[in-house]
């Protein structure tokens, strides 16, 4: 078990380093220079080239590269050019609105989703099967931008019932800030629900077949004791992969929901940014992204022997 | 206690919706402590019939009976939960598949507990020395140890004594064994068998056995039932239905067992085709995050030599390095050290001489996955005649045609793919394939354990026609004393990557030297150490 | 014995014929439709700004009076044409990379592996982002971004189904027959990959046209005024008040396109290999 986690967290440092060497190159791949974009229209020349040596940017690309990652891991991720402030604690601010939402979103989609791809492989081919499988394939057509706008427009322009512009956090005012929360994090469950009740029911659908269903029910176990005992724990392993797959990219499409219900997160920071041409933002918004991925997708392989004892060995 | 442990009449069950019986009007009991074997191929519903008794028969299936008595009780009509507290308690069940039989994700003792709990109420003191006892009786060793691991870290054979142990925990007054050895290797089987047997034994409870291997049954069941395509074809005493098999399938199933039969051995040729001196195979050890394991070598200096036209048999168990050395010969696994020389020309694969790989075929174990699936029967068999450049198309359809015949296929088999055709026939396809271009040496891997025992026989029978026919030398590689004992003129037995012994077939099989080539024998079952007198007459 | 009854029902048989109609009917949209099509997607007519559906304007007018429907259809065009040429570029760079990698093993496949997995860790949209951040929107961009961000997953399907076909014993077959290792690849392991490659590249059709509109959306995609329906969406959202039809129907369109794309994708899958549920 121990070795096990060990060789998973060592195997993710390659991953990591390409990760940032990709970052780094697509940002250099930016036409125009990053120092007199900074520095405006007006700068002299003399200015800009201070302004590149102070970037670094006088030096060669792979230094230029360690010089960045030394400053990332002391936690500087720079300034913006936009408003000179510092880019770290900007990009934590707006990654726990979006980090409530997301989190949010996959909990309740995950407590729905799951039991009701189970139970749908337990009913195979009968209507509850049907019912489930169809709305679970129509959740997986449905455009979480298209859904948002179709929330505001109804529940929120024709019923009242909810806002349509603005956003206060839940860490100020929790029940002001919870109402801001309701439709897009009940966009993203109808969203992210299909794809994982999908897995679920497949999965179901593989173990039930296998010889230790039928020997747990020939030991006299009922049927729902053979289903919580011995199908969920297996049946569960992949999906609970697909979560923590579903919860990092979520974190990455999250702009479009934050554009449908103008929310303040890390999405619209990045696309904000990509506008204002803000490139030392959008690097490390763009990083920040991915290692939180990777970090996920760590910690979900870090829980996946509890679920699946097999992969220690 | 008198009556039988079970009885069922008229059992049929069907495919839901289409109406297709896959068990038709069968009827058997099962006396009180008895033992009785369902024997049948791949398909004769032998499985079906023992599952519906549980009522544990997979979707789409449906049972119907005129009659389950289980201790005088009819439980075909029962209610769901009073079938629940029969399942386990009174009547238990082992599974062929000791891969996939228990529960991946759930320790040993957790899984072997949950009977007890379920159907006694026990303390967990209790159950855990009940459990220690139970896996001490299967001589596992530190069974301490045991109830915390998962299966996984178990080899084949222990967890189907795991498995064997956490049914009799129960003690059962029956015990529905399906092919619980299949899945095993000769020596492991038999062990697994014995204890099954002692076990059931000591508690008085009923056996009945699911097996396709009447050799096996023969040795441990009282008395057999014959099935064919979901019908009963003939019951008995084991022993009667061996010497006087009434109907004319049992007959060919009787036929198709391992015996030793005598003469027909052929002088040893003094010219070798393929000497192997100091063979030695090592497999890469497994990756570790910085380093690799230790390589692990599985064939630690074998020296080996077969004769033109002559079929030497390589036996042994599981992981001996047989299928090893058969690879090594064709370049499929590289070896470590050592010579190998065909016709007394130095063979090496990483660059063979011109012809070598038209001498020297190769026939897979399985037929189901050494075809590819996208390909013709007619292109399988011709793709080795494309090596030829000077090859014709029609030349290659004549010879395609030709070899189809002599394999027993019709010709107009060449468009069919794999798919569609029986596992027999697939082996004849790939039979075909290795001797399309008449080699001179041929390594066959296990050619016939994938398939059933009537089929068995025509293969073996194929191949040493077509032996005769074409002349090549043959490596046969294979764990069955019986296929062996078929087709090789000289046996080498093999074990932990060493041949222990090497002699005429009729020297191996009548006075072996060596005390594992007598354990393997044993375990093979040969039919006539029991039934002599009936060899004796044919 | 292996007795599985086959769904009969309902389901089964609506998926294909669901499925075969949307994508069909797409597909002619996109190439004839514009023929068809009542007006010039990018005519404006301020008179007829924010008409609703009726008269002249079958599904009304945006906001500069141009003809949502003509714009619907010229974006089924852009959309198809996106789709094709990225799921192309996806499948052609993931095929060869994908083979590379699950044939030859070793130091290519520890290489090739390690750089796909860091493609793969840019979830969602964001290596799409992040490239659209460099070339600016445009259509050409968003082949280029999605072609690479798909990529991968290709990768690593086809590496993952010649890893098993190599463990086939029809493979090592082929070799013991004498066939070189090109030949091998060519005659058994590429044609066997073809049944999941099918699959993956009509899943992956949906996810483009899916991916194509989010980002469209957000502005980073097709840029104004050639009609998109995700960009259709995005210059709709401020009159979402006056005009809530012109945010219903791109929505629809992109939706009823992706159920059919998934059930057609489900049917072919259900159709070629069981086994592909596993892996899927």
């Amino acid at each position: 078990m121990g070795r096990f986690l060990l060789s998973r967290l060592l195997s993710a440092i390659p991953t990591v380093v390409i990760v940032t060497l990709m970052v780094f190159v697509l940002m250099r791949a930016i036409p125009g220079d990053p120092a007199a974009l900074m520095l405006g229209d007006l700068a002299e020349p003399e200015q800009v080239a201070a302004m590149r040596a102070k970037m670094g940017h006088d030096q060669p690309l792979p230094m230029q590269y360690l010089l960045w990652i030394g400053d990332v891991l002391r936690g500087d991720f720079g300034h913006s050019i936009v408003n000179q402030e510092p880019i770290l604690p900007l990009i934590l601010t707006r990654f726990s609105v979006s980090a409530t939402i997301v989190f949010a979103a996959v909990i309740l989609a995950a407590l729905v989703a799951v039991p009701a791809g189970m139970i749908a492989a337990w009913r195979q081919n009968r209507a509850s099967d049907v019912a489930i499988v169809t709305a679970a394939t129509l959740s997986l057509s449905i455009p979480s931008f298209w859904l948002g706008l179709m929330l505001l427009l109804v529940f929120g322009l024709w019923l009242n019932w909810l806002p349509i512009v603005g956003f206060v956090p839940v860490t100020r005012e929790f029940w002001a800030g919870t109402v801001y929360l309701i439709m897009p994090v009940a966009t993203l469950v109808l969203v992210e629900s299909g794809s994982i009740a999908r897995m679920a029911r497949a999965s179901t659908i593989e173990v039930a077949r296998l010889d230790y269903i039928t020997h747990a029910r020939a030991k006299g176990l009922s049927e729902r004791q053979v289903m919580w005992r011995h199908a969920f724990r297996n049946a569960f392993a992949p999906t609970w992969t697909l979560i923590g797959l579903i919860l990092g990219s979520l974190l990455a499409n999250i702009a479009v929901i934050e554009t449908v219900f103008t929310i303040p997160g890390l999405g619209r920071l990045l696309i904000d940014s990509i506008y204002a041409r803000d490139y030392p933002v959008v690097q490390g918004c763009l990083l920040f992204i991915a290692l939180i991925y990777v970090a996920v997708n760590l910690l979900v392989d870090c829980v996946y022997p509890l679920l699946d004892p097999r992969v220690t060995a | 206690m008198s009556g039988p442990a079970l009885e069922v009449e008229g059992l049929d069950v069907m495919v839901g919706g289409t109406g297709m019986r896959v068990v038709k009007n069968l009827s058997f009991s099962i006396a009180r402590g008895g033992a009785l074997a369902l024997v049948g191929e791949s398909g004769s519903g032998k499985t079906m019939a023992a599952r519906s008794i549980l009522r544990l028969l997979p979707p789409g299936l449906r049972a119907s009976s005129e009659a389950v008595r289980f201790e005088g009780r009819d439980i075909a009509n029962a209610a769901d939960a009073e079938m629940r507290r029969l399942r386990g308690a009174q009547i238990g069940m082992v599974f062929q598949e000791p891969m996939v039989s228990l529960n991946p994700s759930m320790s040993i003792g957790g899984q072997m507990g949950e009977g007890l709990r379920l159907h006694k109420s026990l303390s967990a003191g209790e159950i855990r020395d009940m459990s220690l006892a139970m896996l001490e009786r299967v001589r596992i060793p530190d069974p301490g140890g045991c109830l915390a691991a998962y299966p996984h870290e178990f080899s084949g054979g222990m967890r189907q004594r795991i498995m064997l142990a956490s049914v009799m925990l129960m003690r059962p007054a029956l015990l529905i064994a399906d092919e619980p050895t299949t899945a095993l290797d000769t020596l492991v089987s038999r062990e697994v068998l014995d204890l099954m047997m002692e076990l059931t034994e000591e508690n008085g409870t009923a056996v009945l056995l699911i097996s396709h291997d009447l050799g096996m049954v023969a040795r441990y069941m009282q008395d057999l039932l014959v099935m064919k395509d979901g019908e009963a074809v003939e019951k008995g005493s084991a022993a009667e239905v061996l010497r006087a098999p009434s109907h004319g399938y049992t007959q060919r199933l009787v036929d198709a067992l391992p015996r030793r039969s005598h003469g027909g051995e052929r002088g040893v040729p003094a010219k070798p085709i393929i000497e192997v001196e100091g063979l030695r195979v090592a497999y890469p050890g497994r990756r570790r995050l910085l380093r690799s394991l230790p390589a692990k070598e599985v064939l630690h200096g074998v020296d080996l030599r077969v004769g033109e036209g002559e079929t030497l048999a390589l036996v042994g168990g599981s992981g001996s390095g047989k299928t090893t050395l058969g690879r090594a010969l064709v370049g499929l696994t590289r070896p470590l050290d050592g010579l190998m020389r065909f016709r007394g020309e130095p063979l090496d694969w990483r660059a063979p001489q011109p012809g070598m790989r038209k001498d020297i075929q190769f026939i897979f174990q399985d037929p189901y996955s050494s075809l590819d699936p996208r390909q013709n029967v007619g292109s399988i068999i011709a793709e080795p005649l494309k090596r030829d450049r000077a090859s014709t198309r029609r030349g290659r359809r004549e010879r395609t045609a030709e070899i189809l015949e002599l394999v027993g296929l019709p010709a107009d088999f060449m468009p069919r793919l794999p798919h569609q055709l029986s596992g027999g026939q697939r082996q004849r396809v790939a039979i075909a394939r290795a001797l399309v271009r008449e080699p001179k040496f041929l390594v066959a891997d296990e050619p016939v354990s994938a398939l059933d025992m009537t089929v068995q026989a025509q293969i073996l029978k194929l191949i040493r026609e077509l032996q005769a026919r074409f002349g090549f030398a043959c490596l046969f590689v294979s764990h069955d004393l019986g296929a062996v004992e078929q087709v090789a003129d000289r046996v080498a037995v093999m074990k932990e990557g060493r041949i222990v012994e090497e002699g005429t077939r009729d020297d191996i099989f009548d006075r072996p030297q060596q005390e594992y080539t007598r354990a393997l024998l044993d375990a093979a079952m040969l039919i006539d150490r029991r039934f002599g007198d009936r060899t004796a007459a044919q | 014995m292996n007795v599985q009854a086959k769904p009969w029902f309902g389901g089964v048989r609506f998926n294909v014929v669901f499925g075969i109609a949307v994508v069909g009917f797409m597909f002619a949209v996109a190439l004839v439709g514009p023929w068809f099509a009542p007006a010039d997607p990018l005519a404006i007519n301020i008179r007829a700004r924010l008409a609703t559906p009726g008269g002249d304007y079958l599904l009304g007018a945006d906001e500069f009076g141009r003809d949502v429907l003509s714009r619907l259809i010229a974006g089924a065009r852009t959309s198809v044409v996106i789709a094709l040429v990225t799921v192309a570029i996806a499948v052609a760079l993931g095929t060869i990379f994908g083979v590379l990698a699950g044939y030859r093993r070793g130091w290519t496949d520890r290489c090739l592996m390690i750089v796909n997995d860091s493609m793969l860790a840019f979830p969602g949209l964001l290596l799409a982002l992040g490239i659209m951040a460099v070339f600016g929107a445009s259509r050409d961009g968003i082949i280029i971004a999605l072609g690479l961000a798909y990529a991968p997953v290709v990768v690593r399907v086809v590496r993952g189904t010649v890893l098993s076909l190599r463990e086939q014993e029809f493979i090592e077959a082929s070799r013991v027959i004498g066939n070189p290792e090109w030949l091998t690849m060519l005659r058994h392991v590429l044609p066997n990959c073809l049944a999941p490659l099918l699959v993956v590249a009509t899943m992956m059709f949906g996810w483009v046209i899916l991916s194509e509109s989010a980002l469209s959306f957000l502005g980073l995609g097709v840029p104004p005024p050639a009609p998109s329906w995700g960009n259709m969406l995005s210059t709709a959202r401020p009159y979402i008040n006056q005009a809530p039809q012109l945010i219903v129907f791109p929505g629809l369109c992109i939706s009823i396109t992706l159920l059919g794309v998934n059930m057609l994708g489900d049917a072919i899958r259900d159709w070629l290999d069981p086994k592909m549920e596993r892996a899927a």
